[in-house]
């Protein structure tokens, strides 16, 4: 099988490259399968390969209706980190950091994912008090948290706007060291190695239009290569959890929103870690490529188009600005959109859903490419045993109908606020 | 740039407005009878359709007036506009 070092590039450079194996297989779909994961982004890859691993399920596919990566794990941000404060998120993204930690270990794949930390900034004296707050809340669950004053922000960071006139003067900022980025195709691409060697079919091409049902239960998925049987269903779909649903007329407490991300051209090394405005919405770091790699808000209004609007970009560049103002005359390179499973709460949904053989992994917000290996961990935990992990239990369906909120900003049952 | 045409103020970019969101929830009445469930599904629960979309906007920047808006949520093409209680959905070309 495919492995890669420096011996191999150099043994392959002597034949043109032209006798590379191919990293995973192309296998034709089977007529039925114990488990269908649907959507081969990194929840879906990390969830069969779990499923495999800890729970030797073996007889999985995973479906994809475009190409692996190609939804929200191959278009985010790559930002990484546990700096969360209500339990129900905290200890399941802890966890998942924890096995961010390991994955390039466990997947013999370089994930590159790097630890440079990520900091939010602080603008006043309430915002410092709030972050004081949430970092000793996080130590108290044994994340690792620092506060920084204005000092320690501009020894750490000198490029942010430290001048008398700054309309948002930097008061401090809430460091979280174990964070960081990690390489999104890489992980879709470790991930789905890792699971093709553990038996996993990776159908590409392959939409699921429909389902076939008996009683409370889906026999098979109709897609666009002929019906498929399953035991058990997994959603893994991110932004098209919506529309996947309607099939089966089920609604959920989320809608589908765009958020862009963008790419500067490449500078010299300038920010060697991972940086958040406080006082709108931006954050940065710089890619091993030397491009800036940023964002800021969702587009705000309902879409599932893959790509954004243009009073969004000015919006997103005005908000770096204000904190980086030695950016001003940098150019923008590409940018792109993805479309995002905003939650009602802000929170995701791990678990069960009201049909018997269905299970749902959705609501990521902005912020679900850090949780890949952790969602896969307890989503593989939870089909395998139709029950949750107590890592998600909290993170159920049914926390809406009883009120019980995992709303990390308090914003309100608006999804685009969160 | 979507546009949005204000049956008040004409054709004007959507950077004017304010996005409040899907149009057709309705809010249960305090005096009436609503159940849980109703309150539940006022609050929480969206069709979030891939296509024609039914939404409120205000025009924040304008007349301050919320209008609706049929919107398809895929290709952003905005179908109709209208008076915040017009019912839009015929004007959509077959979907709802
Ligand atoms: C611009 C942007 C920036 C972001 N920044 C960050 C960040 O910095 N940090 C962070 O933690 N998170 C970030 N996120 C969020 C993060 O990318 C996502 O939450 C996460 O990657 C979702 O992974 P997924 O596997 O659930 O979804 P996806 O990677 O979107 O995978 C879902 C897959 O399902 C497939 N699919 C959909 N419908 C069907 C169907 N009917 N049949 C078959 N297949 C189907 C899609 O093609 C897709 O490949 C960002 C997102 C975006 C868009
Ligand atoms: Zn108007």
């Amino acid at each position: 099988m495919a492995e890669y070092s420096a011996f191999s590039l150099l043994r392959h450079a002597l034949t043109g490259h032209k006798d590379w194996r191919r990293a995973w297989r192309d296998p034709e779909p089977k007529k039925s399968y114990d488990v269908i994961i649907v959507g081969a982004g990194g929840h879906g890859m990390a969830s069969a390969f779990y499923l495999a691993k800890n729970h030797g399920i073996r007889n999985i596919a995973v479906l994809e209706k475009g190409y692996l990566g190609g939804g929200n794990t191959g278009r985010n941000t790559t930002i990484v980190r546990s700096n969360y404060m209500l339990e129900e998120n905290a200890h399941f993204y802890e966890k998942s950091l924890q096995l961010w930690e390991q994955l390039s270990d466990e997947l013999n794949f370089n994930v590159m994912f790097s630890q440079r930390a990520v900091t939010n900034l602080a603008h006043s004296d309430s915002q410092m008090d709030a972050f004081a707050r949430r970092g000793n809340t996080m130590r108290l669950n044994g994340i690792d948290a620092e506060l920084l004053d204005r000092k320690q922000v501009q020894r750490e960071m000198p490029y942010l706007d430290f001048s008398d006139n700054a309309r948002f003067p930097i008061y401090g900022g809430l460091k979280q060291p174990r964070g960081g980025t990690a390489r999104h195709d890489a992980v879709a691409w470790g991930l789905a190695r890792g699971a093709d060697r553990l038996g996993v079919d990776i159908i590409q091409n392959c939409e699921v239009t429909g389902f076939k049902r008996e009683g409370n239960r889906i026999t098979a998925v109709e897609t666009s290569r002929g019906d498929i049987g399953c035991g058990k269903i997994g959603f893994a779909v991110a932004g098209s959890t919506g529309h996947l649903a309607s099939k089966l007329g089920m609604k959920l407490p989320i809608e589908s929103h765009v958020l862009q991300a963008f790419v500067s051209e490449p500078l010299k090394p300038l920010i060697d870690t991972v940086v958040t405005f406080g006082a709108g919405h931006f954050y940065v770091s710089q890619s091993d490529k030397g491009g800036l790699v940023f964002g800021g808000d969702i587009d705000m209004y309902n879409s599932y188009a893959q790509r954004g609007n243009t009073p969004m970009i000015e919006h997103v560049v005005s908000a770096g600005l204000a904190m980086i103002p030695s950016l001003s005359r940098l150019r923008i390179l590409r940018h792109w959109g993805g479309v995002m499973d905003m939650s009602m709460d802000g929170s995701p949904i791990i678990g069960k859903s009201p049909i018997d053989n269905l299970y749902l992994n959705c609501g990521w917000c902005y912020g679900g490419f850090k949780a890949t290996p952790g969602s896969g961990w307890v989503f593989a935990h939870t089909i395998a045993n139709d029950a949750p992990h107590e890592l998600n239990a909290g993170l159920n369906l049914e926390r809406f109908e009883r009120g019980y909120m995992v709303d990390e900003r308090g914003a309100g049952p608006y999804p685009n606020r969160h | 740039m979507i546009r949005l045409d204000c049956p008040y103020c004409g054709l004007r970019d959507h950077e004017e407005f304010s996005y409040i969101g899907d149009a057709t929830k309705t809010r249960p009445a305090h005096a009436g009878d609503a159940s849980a469930e109703d309150w539940f599904d006022y609050v929480y629960i969206r069709d979030n359709p891939r296509g024609p979309h039914q939404e409120t906007w205000q025009h924040i920047q304008g007349c301050r007036a919320f209008i609706r808006v049929l919107r398809d949520t895929l290709t952003h093409e905005v179908l109709a506009t209208g008076l915040p209680h017009e019912d839009l959905s015929a004007k959509s070309g077959g979907a709802s």
